[in-house]
């Protein structure tokens, strides 16, 4: 369990959050290797399947990143994977997979910072979580 | 079948230090649909490209991918690369491993497994990439400028020059901005009057520019090179096109109200131009403090007006413009001295900020050049300017330096010694930062000849002490405390984003900092656009700055534009949503979601419709889609599955 290392799939928003990821790269910020990114146009453009296919592929976590409350450069795509993200937490908990596995974080092209940050928190996060329940009981 | 070509760049030893590039290019060499996998010190250099061109062509490549830095940086270069020798520019991929692998990671081992496992998944999204071709729409050879300070002034200008059309709108009833409130500018000090009022007559001339004063966007759409702006014109109750401008409304009007345009030391009337040589030089009426339109009686401008001007039922009227690009020149605010306690909080008369003691200095100006304290009106015998107030103080307000403070300090003190000779003028200063061309050169003639007294120091506090205001600080070079009693204080208070301007940027949907400043698309490399294309940044708006620096930006703004008019058409992104209309159920989710009504029911047929030229591509309705029916080219669901299989499987 110790060296345990999760697997973290992330959807960054191509304007804000990947940008910011990037700042981070461009300060040289440090943070845990774990997270995948995946870039895709919007935040609003992250299909609630894709978050449960990762799921149930066996990854550890998921993390979505998006454009600010009022910076989404598609006016509002940020508040439509809100909502989204808000039912399928309430169907991970009935599945039994954990609606923890779920971070959301607005991260703008300039914060690097809390980007590397939220990367290292969620990844401690779900290393005290441990593995995706799938990857141990279900074994599909 | 998949020919693949996976081309890994060093990037000198930004990437090489981190990730085994060798080692990275040898494991890829074996993946599904890889035919090519090799690695180069500079994939980005001629060489480096040349060599890509081959091996596409040797190899008969399919698609290429490219691991290097972000695709920010150099997407563009290798898709033209590769459609230089035929591949379709959108079957080439980027990995990125610098920003988002090599550069946050240390250890080699770690960051190379994750190099491989980027390359696979990009590889994966290529297998299933489809080949792509930007839509061609027409331009609208027509701009909008937004905002008519200096810097609005001057791309108006440049741009009908190189003989386009431009919609210029001021919010203000002339153009002008902050520049024509001065007294003289520095590093010359050569009268901003002067030199601004021909430049604002020729936009008033210019048979390219159409000026609509009083007026604000209310609403934009549209997308570059097609954009509709409905534009507000504010009611001016005035019929300017009746109006001669003879002012004797102005002199008939009974109310006094303090002045904007004087930086509230003077009152000015309900009805009023904005300073006399205001283009358009047309009076408004202040709803807010007219009698007639506050209590309904009074009507003085109205009985005197001999043209018949004045129209106290006109209401605030729409009119709709096509333009192709926006210039966005909203320029700068100071911060409200209310908001610093322990200067005052505001509420001593004799604390006044930078602009004001500008409006006092200017020949002009309510003094004619010579400052009178607003107290009392006596002449300051001993002033202090207090430099940085709210700016570089992360702590309580901003982080960032104002950037003209320091050097129009040293103008006001110079040009206060010019007038008072046997006055004495103290600045409290931070740091010292005048870095422009002659700068230097005038700080030190000030510093000497006027025998101005720098005292390098916060000051800790101010307090009112009988008619003078005791100024409390230290000198941090001998230590010393300073005591002050001084006639008047000059606040160099920090330069922030106009009112509004987050507003603004919200319906422009272009990007501001924390602060509101304008974001540019690069801030080295793409200075004067903004990220959303078809907008570009010019002035004060954009973050502090000088009147160099202003115009310069202006005219680097509006060169952006003329090349963009300089073609007759646009290439879309390819990258949008289209429908398969088998799978199609009708259910309209798509229509509700989108933010740029692009798409349409078609109530015959049941299916969705994507209007092609409209889409901005976001995938918001490809996630809305519950068949699935509805899909995001090259981003598409099969695509993204892929993609996370290649990380977790
Ligand atoms: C005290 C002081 C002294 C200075 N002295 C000097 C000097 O000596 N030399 C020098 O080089 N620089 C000096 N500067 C800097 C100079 O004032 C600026 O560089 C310059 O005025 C900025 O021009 P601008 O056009 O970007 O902005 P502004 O002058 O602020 O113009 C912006 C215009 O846009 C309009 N506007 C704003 N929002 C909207 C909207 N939503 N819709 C429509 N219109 C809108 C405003 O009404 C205004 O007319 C000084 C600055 C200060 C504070
Ligand atoms: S573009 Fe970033 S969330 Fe929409």
């Amino acid at each position: 369990m110790d060296n345990f290392e999760p697997k973290i799939v992330g959807f960054l928003c191509n304007w804000c959050t990947y940008a910011g990821a990037d700042t981070a790269g461009t300060l040289r910020i440090q943070y845990p290797p774990n997270i995948r990114p995946i870039r895709v146009m919007c935040s609003g453009s992250v299909d609630p399947a894709y978050v449960l296919w990762a799921l149930l592929r066996g990854a550890d976590g998921v993390f979505i990143g998006g454009c600010r409350p009022g910076d989404c450069h598609y006016v509002n795509g940020n508040y439509k994977m809100r909502r989204r993200v808000t039912v399928l937490r309430s169907i991970l908990k009935t599945l039994g997979l954990g609606d923890n596995r779920i971070w959301v974080k607005w991260v703008s092209t300039s914060e690097g910072k809390i980007y590397a940050n939220t990367m290292s928190k969620m990844t401690a996060y779900i290393k005290e979580l441990g593995p995706n329940p799938i990857n141990k009981y279900w074994s599909i | 079948m998949n020919r693949i070509g996976v081309f890994v760049c060093h990037c000198g030893l930004n990437i090489a230090q981190t990730v085994d590039v060798e080692k990275l290019a040898n494991i890829i060499s074996d993946y599904p649909g890889v035919v090519y996998a090799t690695n180069y010190i500079y994939m980005c250099s001629d060489p480096g490209q040349d060599m890509i061109k081959e091996i596409v062509k040797e190899k008969k490549l399919n698609g290429v991918v490219v691991a290097c830095c972000s695709p920010t940086m150099h997407e563009t270069t290798f898709r033209n690369t590769v459609a230089s020798v035929g591949l379709n520019p959108y079957r080439c991929e980027i990995a990125n491993i610098r920003e988002q692998c090599s550069w946050v990671h240390k250890d080699k081992k770690i960051a190379t497994e994750k190099a491989v496992e980027i390359v696979k998944a990009t590889i994966e999204k290529l297998k299933l990439d489809k080949s792509l071709i930007p839509l061609s729409v027409p331009i609208t050879k027509r701009a909008l400028v937004i905002g008519g300070g200096i810097a609005g002034i001057q791309a108006s200008l440049d741009i009908a020059d190189s003989g386009y059309e431009v919609v210029l709108v001021e919010r203000n009833q002339s153009i002008g901005g902050h520049m024509l409130q001065l007294s003289e500018t520095f590093p010359t000090l050569d009268c901003p009057q002067c030199i601004a009022t021909p430049k604002m007559v020729q936009v008033g001339q210019h048979p390219k520019i159409k000026l609509l004063a009083y007026s604000e966007v209310e609403e934009v759409s549209g997308y570059v090179g097609n954009f509709k702006v409905k534009i507000r014109r504010k009611a001016s109750f005035v019929d300017w096109n009746k109006c001669t401008g003879c002012g004797l409304c102005v002199e008939k009007c009974p109310v006094r109200v303090p002045s904007e345009f004087n930086e509230l030391l003077v009152k000015r009337k309900a009805i009023y131009t904005l300073f006399p040589q205001a283009v358009p030089n047309k009076p408004v009426i202040d709803s807010n403090n007219c009698l007639y339109l506050t209590k309904g009686k009074c009507r003085a401008c109205e009985k005197n007006c001999l043209a018949k001007a004045i129209d106290f039922n006109q209401k605030d009227t729409f009119v709709e413009e096509d333009v192709g690009a926006i210039v966005v020149a909203t320029g700068y605010d100071l911060m409200d001295k209310a908001e610093i306690g322990e200067y005052g909080a505001g509420k001593y008369k004799d604390v006044i900020n930078g602009l004001q003691m500008e409006r006092l200095l200017c020949p002009s100006g309510p003094t004619e050049g010579i400052p009178h304290r607003p107290s009392d009106g006596k002449i300051p015998k001993e002033i202090v300017f207090i430099q940085c107030v709210g700016s570089r103080d992360p702590e309580h307000y901003y982080p960032y330096c104002s950037k003209v403070c320091c050097m129009y300090v040293v103008k006001q003190a110079m040009l206060y010694k010019n007038v008072v000779p046997d006055g004495q003028a103290y600045v409290f200063y931070m740091d010292i930062r005048c870095d422009g061309k002659g700068y230097e050169e005038f700080l030190q003639k000030g510093m000497e000849e006027n025998k101005i007294l720098y005292l390098r120091g916060r000051v800790s506090k101010l307090f009112k002490d009988g008619d003078k205001i005791k100024v409390w600080g230290a000198d941090t070079l001998t230590g010393r405390k300073i005591e002050i009693s001084a006639d008047m204080v000059v606040l160099a208070m920090a330069v922030v984003p106009s009112k509004g301007v987050k507003e603004l940027a919200r319906k422009l949907r272009i990007t501001a900092d924390d602060y509101g400043f304008l974001t540019e698309a690069h801030p080295k490399l793409r200075p004067v656009e903004s990220l959303t294309a078809g907008y570009f940044l010019a002035g004060a708006a954009q973050g502090p700055k000088d009147i160099p620096d202003v115009v310069a930006q202006a005219s680097g703004a509006a060169s952006k534009v003329d090349s963009l008019f300089s073609q007759d058409v646009l290439y879309h992104e390819p990258i949008i949503a289209s429908v398969d209309e088998e799978v199609c159920v009708g259910c309209g989710n798509c229509v509700d979601v989108c933010a740029y009504d692009a798409i349409e029911l078609d109530l015959r047929t049941k299916k969705a419709k994507v209007n092609s030229a409209v889409c901005e591509g976001c995938g918001a309705c490809c996630a809305a889609c519950p068949s699935g029916a509805m899909q995001h080219n090259n981003f598409s669901k099969r695509q993204i599955f892929e993609m996370v299989d290649a990380f977790v499987r």
